[in-house]
């Protein structure tokens, strides 16, 4: 941010970068010299926070819809639900949400915790629905001939080819957990965004320290439910080598999904 | 680090102004303090709709070239799908701060950061729209002596847009959302009423600036829809 060259701007950059790194291992002294700050000690306490809350949400999340939408895209029923669950979560921003709860029903590690509950449900939900209905219905009635019960299709034909789609879900909600819970703080819960809004104690090192932190979570976070999804994939369903351009996952209507 | 980085935590608000003096000093939902305070939302609901409008602006001309160069050279969807969906996955108050020791503090950080948000939701969106146009009239359009330019921008292109502008609309929400969290980059707008600790749990507030933000998304969403059908009344014509 120096004036002069870009030279100069990328060298104050990299140390901003660095200091923010070094922040993560090494405590420092407070912006108003007070208190000691940062290293992994206190670092590691918030990232712990920050994946205890984020983790039992999404849990929590997973719990509830998973059994629910399984059950009604099973039956083939409540699509409006489904849908308009998907649509007015990305509508409400997540902020808006956090907001509401903290002002309307107060601060708190359980507060928070609903409120990214709230966040999480509903691409597990859609997903889950969504990728139930696409399992060939031909497969359902052949299941249903060789007489198995409603529940045992549910378990071993329908959860199964719908797995992948369903880890999609949870893999975005994951995300979306993750990051917002970086405004923990406000809602009285400390987590990585501690740093982040407390800048004047933390300074603008920590902020990027912590920042780089959530940064990294979120993306093996994401890596991590990538790999989950492609080893839950089933043998059959995994694209031929050779043939490219077949989808791994093509509904009978050949639409093309819209929602990120 | 300059001591000038430090965020302005109040942003210089004050709640005790107008309104039921007891009610405000509860957190309370107090009917005429909102009346009374209504006209301090103005700014940060036009620095919002600012941000929206140029970083989408930004980011769908980025990722419209993109798409259509990718639709050229099908070896580019794979990495460019797989970059623009890593910085997709990176949180967008991270991002915010992590453009700060580059592009220093305001507008400058919190665009970038919301056009590369955009990026994912428009690309994946150009690449399928262009892809499902049915070959039958690619073949068509060549049989008639068309280039490969006229091809792609008087026959794929105008076939794609129901979808490019699905992408639109979405990225339009999505962006409304995370700029709620620009003013972690100093870049104000209504999420700067909410980012603050006296302000959050202040339930007048809460309510006009979270409605504010939820409304902002669902009118921009219609109006990207009402363009969208503006564009393709062939549609219309189908539905109706």
């Amino acid at each position: 941010m120096a004036q002069g060259g870009g030279g100069v701007i990328l060298a104050s950059a990299l140390t901003d970068f660095t200091d923010g790194v070094r922040f993560i291992f090494q405590a420092r002294e407070s912006s108003a010299g007070t208190v000691q700050v940062g290293g992994l000690n206190e670092v590691g306490h918030m990232a712990g926070n920050h994946l205890l809350v984020s983790s039992l949400a999404v849990a929590i999340a997973i719990a509830v819809a998973l059994p629910i939408a399984l059950v009604l895209g099973h039956k083939g029923r409540g699509e409006f639900i489904a849908v308009s669950t998907s649509n007015i979560g990305r509508a409400v921003p997540s902020l808006a949400i956090i907001a509401f709860f903290v002002a309307f029903l107060g601060t708190g590690f359980t507060n928070l915790c609903f409120a990214l509950i709230l966040l999480a449900v509903p691409p597990i939900l859609t997903n889950t629905y969504v990728a139930v209905r696409q399992v060939d219905r031909d497969l359902v009635d052949a299941a249903r001939g060789q007489g198995l019960s409603e529940g045992q299709i549910i378990r071993t034909i329908e959860l199964p080819l719908a797995l992948p789609t369903i880890f999609g879900g949870i893999r975005l909600s994951s995300v979306n957990v993750l990051a917002t819970a970086i405004i923990g703080p406000l809602a009285g819960y400390e987590t990585l965004g501690t740093p982040i809004l407390s800048l004047n104690v933390y300074g603008f090192t920590g902020a990027i320290g912590a920042a780089i932190v959530v940064a990294l979570m979120t993306l093996v976070a994401d890596a991590g439910f990538a790999g989950v999804q492609r080893l839950s994939t089933p043998k059959g369903l995994k694209v031929v080598k050779g043939d490219r351009r077949r989808m791994r996952f093509r509904p009978p209507s050949q639409r093309s999904a819209q929602s990120p | 680090m300059s001591a000038a980085l430090v965020i302005a935590q109040s942003g210089g608000f004050v709640r005790e102004r107008g309104g039921d003096a007891s009610c405000v000093a509860n957190d309370g939902f107090c009917p005429t303090w909102i009346a009374d305070n209504l006209d301090r939302y103005w700014t940060p609901l036009l620095e919002h709709l600012y941000l929206v409008v140029v970083s989408v602006g930004i980011g769908f001309a980025i990722a419209f070239s993109l798409g259509l160069l990718a639709h050229r050279q099908r070896w580019l969807i794979a990495p460019l799908t797989g970059v623009t969906s890593a910085l997709y996955t990176i949180p967008s108050i991270a991002m915010f701060f992590l453009l700060q020791p580059l592009l220093g503090r305001g507008n400058a950080p919190a665009i970038v950061g919301l056009a590369i948000y955009t990026q994912v939701i428009i690309f994946r969106n150009v690449i399928t729209g262009l892809a499902n146009v049915p070959g039958e009239m690619v073949d068509a359009a060549s049989g008639m002596g068309m280039t490969k330019n006229q091809r792609l921008f008087r026959v794929e292109v105008p076939l794609a847009v129901p979808e490019i502008l699905a992408g639109l609309r979405i990225a339009v929400a999505t962006t409304v959302g995370l700029a709620a969290f620009a003013a972690f980059a100093g870049a104000g707008g209504l999420g700067q009423k909410l980012i603050v600790a006296s302000l959050i749990t202040f339930k007048s507030n809460v309510v006009v600036a979270g409605g504010m933000v939820t409304l902002l998304a669902a009118a921009l969403d219609l109006a990207v829809l009402g363009f969208q059908r503006l564009l393709t009344p062939w549609r219309r014509a189908v539905a109706a």
